[in-house]
């Protein structure tokens, strides 16, 4: 019996695919882009026209950075400018190309206690929710998202650090667990559209401000350096970052949608905005 | 299957053991040759397993020696004890498993391995769990797992202590077995008229000291120590 | 709770459906777990076993490194797997990360220290009954070794069963060295880690009653495998 079981067991695992025979590339990219679905509707389409499969490690911007720099990915596509733009500097990639932008929004409990609900301007009500004293989940995790807060804090004149013990909480993890967390604690939060409208436990989460030009939030795409990492599979790598900005795959980005909802501008013909 | 090369007479020389910071044997001396089965005889607590247990090798004597002709080699032997350890396996595994330590090829140890289990009636059971078999059966088997390596000497310590009657019979007919084959059988055992059946020589022990080595006829009709005669009367109990 | 009833729904929906991407997902949580138990079985069993019957120096500070690595923190066991398959790493060259190899890897480190802890206890006590027996048969401590093991062998079954199922519910080591990647290395935990991130707590707690349904099976089997093969060999 305990022999058959054995043969059983050794039976299953030549299946696995210990390494992959497939023709493929790893991007490091945002749990932004991942758990919205963004990449479910277009990596398909890129593996149809080219034949190339796409892992995605789906991590905070600055994570997702690291693993390029360690010459873990290929391609990385995230969304934090500066921290891009340091990247490239080091050398660990020699060109970035912007892809397309979303916007960030804050949502809070319906109670609104900070009373920020219908404003246009990021920055008072920031101040507002500080004045209150009222909680605030920040991801605090180096992401794309967390560099966003922390830019607005600044340009509301507010230290946060301040806040932490009481109502500002650092929670360390990814967009989801923030969204959970807020919703638990009737907490605001900075979050990008696509992530909010993909997320399912809203509770009595809602969006508060919107449309401010500074929660604008622009991706961009690079190829992790091949002279500093030899592996890197440069021209299936460049192959995918060709195709996302080339016509089909900006359509691709723009036929994306949840509830008849576009949740990602493509923007890579026009000249990047910088705020 | 008798080795060639005899590796009798086994000699004790001023034999000592201690455990604990307790003397159990105090300076034994003890020649076994070939021939008729020796039985140790002795009270409880006369030090009856540990000399067999110091003459198989187990153990390491705290002062003396033990020689097998001549010479301080390795343990030799195969032994039996009071309550044998049946291995998680099959009967005929069990059998079989000295012959794979003595790195025999499947085929051969199999087949010696059955040939010991016909010898002790088990052979009907050696695809059975060694575990399952009964008090007797155990015994036996392990009878023939001792003897599946052919060995010169096979000590046996209380071979039939927790048998019923007729289960000790046929141990001790495996017993007469082992001797006719010409292996010497050195045994012990409380059971004297087990001892009469059995024994070719006597070799009494009391408190650690070896009190007398004579022929079993002259032991049981003509004890020359006090000790040995009141033992022989039923007397002598530590 | 409705979100429980929620979730009851959902699981069933899902293997009702015989949903393919769950399948897969199920396929690849079963191999790597039973990998990283074989593997790890290769080297904590006969360890376990050889610091039963073996007295040597060193031996009391091994026991005590086994107990405590027991404890390992499965994020720490997955970043020192990630640090040392980064292609930045020493073993960069095996362009292991990512891949279900690192995963198996990953819980392999997890649960050896466990298999060796525990295979020790166990054979210990066989030990004691066997040691005298053996040694009458001249078998010396590297004999015993492989003897002990087949005879302990209904215990060890245990023993395995526990380490796997440390490996298949473990989540924080192959989220860092697989990623977590669709398709490729998504396994039962780092799904269930995903969709409650996504704030899909039904179907994440589907998954994970799905998980603890297979975990059950497995055991199950293996009980009755066991039982029955006791009920031959004794």
């Amino acid at each position: 019996m305990i022999r058959r079981i054995l043969i059983l067991l050794i039976m299953l695992l030549p299946a696995m695919p210990l390494q992959a025979q497939e023709r493929s590339i790893t991007i490091a990219s945002t749990t932004s882009t991942e758990q919205s679905g963004l990449f479910g509707h277009i990596l398909p389409e890129f593996a149809r026209a080219t034949g190339i499969a796409v892992r995605v490690v789906a991590l905070g911007t600055g994570q997702a950075l690291d693993v390029g720099r360690r010459g873990d990915a290929d391609v990385v596509f995230v969304h934090d400018r500066a921290a891009e733009l340091r990247f490239l500097a080091d050398g660990f990639a020699t060109r970035r190309d912007h892809v397309m932008f979303n916007d960030f929004v804050l949502v809070g409990p319906a109670a609104d206690p900070a009373g920020i609900d219908g404003l246009r301007d990021t920055v008072e009500a920031l101040r507002r929710i500080a004045a209150a004293g009222a909680p605030f989940v920040s991801r605090g995790d180096r992401s794309g998202t967390h560099a966003a807060e922390l830019r607005l804090w600044q340009q509301a004149g507010i230290d946060p650090a301040a806040g932490r013990g009481a109502w500002y909480r650092e929670i360390g993890q990814g967009m989801g667990p923030a969204l959970n967390t807020s919703a638990a604690q009737g907490a605001y939060v900075l979050t990008d559209r696509g992530t909010w409208l993909s997320f399912r436990n809203r509770q009595e989460l809602r969006i508060l401000v919107e449309g401010d030009a500074r929660l604008f939030n622009q991706y961009g795409v690079m190829l992790v350096n091949p002279q500093r990492h030899p592996h890197v599979k440069a021209a299936d790598g460049q192959r995918f970052i060709d195709w996302i900005l080339s016509e089909a795959g900006q359509r691709s980005i723009a036929g994306y949608r949840i509830n008849g909802e576009q949740l990602f501008f493509p923007n890579a013909t026009q000249p990047e905005p910088v705020s | 299957m008798r080795a060639p090369v005899s590796h009798l007479p086994l000699v004790a020389t001023q034999l000592r053991y201690a455990a604990g910071g307790v003397a159990i044997l105090h300076g034994l001396d003890l020649a076994i040759e070939a021939g008729p089965p020796l039985v140790i005889l002795g009270p409880n607590g006369a030090g009856k397993s540990v000399l067999l247990r110091l003459l198989h090798g187990l153990i390491v004597p705290t002062g003396g020696n033990v020689t097998w002709s001549g010479e301080p080699g390795r343990p030799r032997g195969a032994m039996v004890f009071q309550r044998p350890v049946m291995l998680r396996r099959s009967v005929l595994a069990n059998a079989a498993y000295p012959l794979k330590l003595a790195g025999q090829p499947r085929a051969a140890r199999h087949a010696a391995a059955m040939a010991a289990l016909d010898r002790v009636g088990l052979a009907g059971l050696a695809t059975r769990a060694a575990r399952r078999l009964s008090g007797g059966e155990q015994q036996r088997l392990a009878l023939a797992r001792a003897e599946a390596t052919g060995p010169e000497v096979v000590f046996l310590d209380e071979p039939c202590a927790s048998l019923d009657p007729a289960a000790a019979r046929a141990v001790e007919a495996i017993i007469a077995g082992i001797a006719g084959r010409g292996a010497k059988v050195v045994m012990t055992t409380h059971d004297l008229a087990q001892a009469r059946r059995l024994a070719g020589e006597i070799a009494f022990l009391h408190r650690g000291r070896l009190l007398e080595q004579a022929p079993a006829a002259t032991f049981f009709s003509a004890p020359s120590t006090p000790e040995a005669a009141a033992f022989l009367r039923g007397e002598l109990l530590a | 709770m409705s979100d429980l009833s929620l979730a009851f729904d959902a699981a069933l929906t899902l293997v009702a459906t015989g949903d393919e991407t769950l399948s897969r997902i199920i396929l690849l949580s079963l191999q790597v777990s039973i990998s990283a138990v074989l593997v790890a079985a290769l080297v904590g069993l006969p360890l376990g076993a050889l610091l039963a019957v073996a007295r040597f120096p060193g031996r009391h500070g091994i026991i005590i490194t086994l107990n405590a690595l027991m404890g390992l923190p499965p994020v720490v066991a997955g970043l020192v797997i990630y640090l040392l398959l980064s292609r930045s790493g020493p073993l960069g060259s095996l362009g292991l990360l990512f891949t279900p190899g690192a995963m198996v890897i990953a819980q392999a480190l997890l649960i050896a220290p466990i298999l060796a802890a525990l295979s020790r206890q166990v054979l210990e006590g066989l030990w004691e009954e066997y040691a005298e027996q053996l040694r009458s048969f001249g078998a010396g401590t590297w004999r015993a070794v492989p003897t002990l093991l087949w005879d302990g062998r209904f215990a060890l079954l245990t023993v395995l069963l526990a380490g796997f199922g440390r490996a298949s519910a473990e989540v924080g080591a192959v989220m860092i060295v697989g990623g977590n990647i669709e398709g490729f290395t998504r396994v039962m935990t780092t799904a269930i880690a995903l969709e409650t991130s996504k704030g899909d707590l039904p179907l994440a707690l589907a998954l994970g009653l799905v998980l603890m349904a297979i975990v059950l099976a497995v055991n199950a089997a293996a009980q009755v495998a066991r039982d029955a093969a006791v009920r031959r060999a004794g």
